[in-house]
């Protein structure tokens, strides 16, 4: 167990008080093997009982303790201490309004999360007594990969689209319909498509592919946005080249 | 009390912010060099269409030193930007053969095959 002396610089901002945010210093004993969050904590809990930011499973499952470290979007409580030098600063995630210090507002992303319908939309309803809706391991595969997003936001505090244009639906929405769409049980992406298929939907998307990068759980946002172009794309050529084509 | 702070993004300046913003900028840059060559190749035909000694001192301007340093400004360039999209293909088009996917160095591997094929052939042709 060894332990460093850190200076952590964190982003400060109290709404009552402050026209505009500060950085603060704090020196942190750090333990090698402690993740930034640690060090949150210990200031939180000997040095500044002031300081406000979000977490609560610290193993990188709730996706609540995302933060700009040292400007790269990154979840707090899986960056270790021992991958930075002794000087790290912490922002609240770019793109997103400040509430308090780390805290930053989730309004916009959870409407949008839910204007995308992330849930299954039968293609008819059929009674319990009938059974369970079936599915192959190569059905399932498809969309796994989309299922394991936290909803950390990440991928929005690295999207440049989304900091320039707010109204952009952004990356884990749209990966999360294409989830949906991509689910043998499901019948509703023509109603998602109704909001992703749209300007400020995955058309906002130019493919920085800052999304993937940075996304803790390799969801691929970035790749489901370019496949939901292309799927909207044959779509559009199927309603106008090819009309006797559709349902 | 709810005073929320934004912090607004440079419109003209951001790309400058992180390195994967200025690679994203470099592949869209990259692609005004292909539309010049575009052009080019455009004022070559207008130049043929205007009979045999306009298009030979068409011919002979490429060969100067200006346009060889422009032939090949385009050909970096070119190449950069079609590497930089072969390499994402993987992403926007995954191939499922029951139930893997096909491993992405074979996807971006046949995009560099395709490509190695089609010069050869032009090539081949120009020769
Ligand atoms: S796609 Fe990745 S980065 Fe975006 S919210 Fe989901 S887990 Fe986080
Ligand atoms: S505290 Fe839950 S993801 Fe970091």
């Amino acid at each position: 167990m060894s332990e460093r002396q850190i200076q952590l610089e964190v982003l400060r901002y109290n709404p009552e008080t402050d026209s505009e945010p500060r950085y603060q210093t704090y020196s942190v004993p750090c333990m090698n093997e402690w993740v930034v969050l640690d060090a949150l904590n210990y200031v939180k809990e000997h040095l500044d009982p002031t300081l406000s930011y979000r977490w609560s499973c610290h193993m990188a499952v709730c996706g609540s303790c995302g933060m700009m470290i040292n400007g790269e979007p990154k979840l707090a409580c899986k960056a270790f201490i021992h991958e930075y030098t002794d000087q790290i600063r912490v922002d609240p995630m770019a793109n997103f309004p400040i509430e308090r210090d780390l805290v930053t507002s989730v309004e916009d992303f959870i409407a949008k999360l839910a204007s995308v319908k992330p849930y299954l939309i039968p293609k008819e309803d059929k009674p319990i007594s009938a059974g369970e809706f079936k599915q192959t391991p190569a059905e399932l595969k498809k969309f796994k990969q989309y299922t394991l997003c936290i909803n950390c936001m990440l991928c929005y505090a690295a999207c440049p689209q989304y900091g320039l244009v707010p109204e952009f639906l952004g990356p884990a929405a749209i990966s999360m319909a294409h989830r949906y769409n991509q689910d043998s049980r499901d019948g509703g992406r023509d109603q998602r498509q109704e909001v992703i298929a749209t300007d400020t939907g995955v058309w906002e998307c130019s493919f920085v592919g800052a999304c993937s990068e940075v996304c803790p759980k390799h969801v691929d946002p970035a790749g489901a946005l370019q496949q939901v172009k292309v799927a909207s794309t044959i779509d559009w050529y199927k309603e106008h080249l090819m009309p006797w084509m559709k349902k | 009390m709810n005073k929320p702070y934004v912090r607004p993004l440079s419109k003209t300046s951001w790309f400058l912010t992180q390195t994967r913003y200025k690679r994203y900028m470099a592949r869209e840059v990259t692609c005004l060099f292909i539309f010049a060559y575009t052009f080019l190749l455009v004022w070559g035909l207008k130049r043929l269409s205007e009979g045999p000694d306009a298009f030979n001192a068409f011919v002979q301007a490429l060969g100067s030193p200006l346009g060889v340093l422009f032939n090949l400004v385009v050909l970096i360039a070119a190449v950069y930007h079609s590497t930089s999209w072969f390499n994402v293909t993987p992403q926007a088009m995954p191939i499922q053969r029951g139930e893997e996917f096909v491993p992405g160095k074979i996807i971006v591997g046949a995009h560099y095959a395709l490509w190695a094929v089609a010069s050869l052939i032009v090539l081949v042709l120009g020769v």
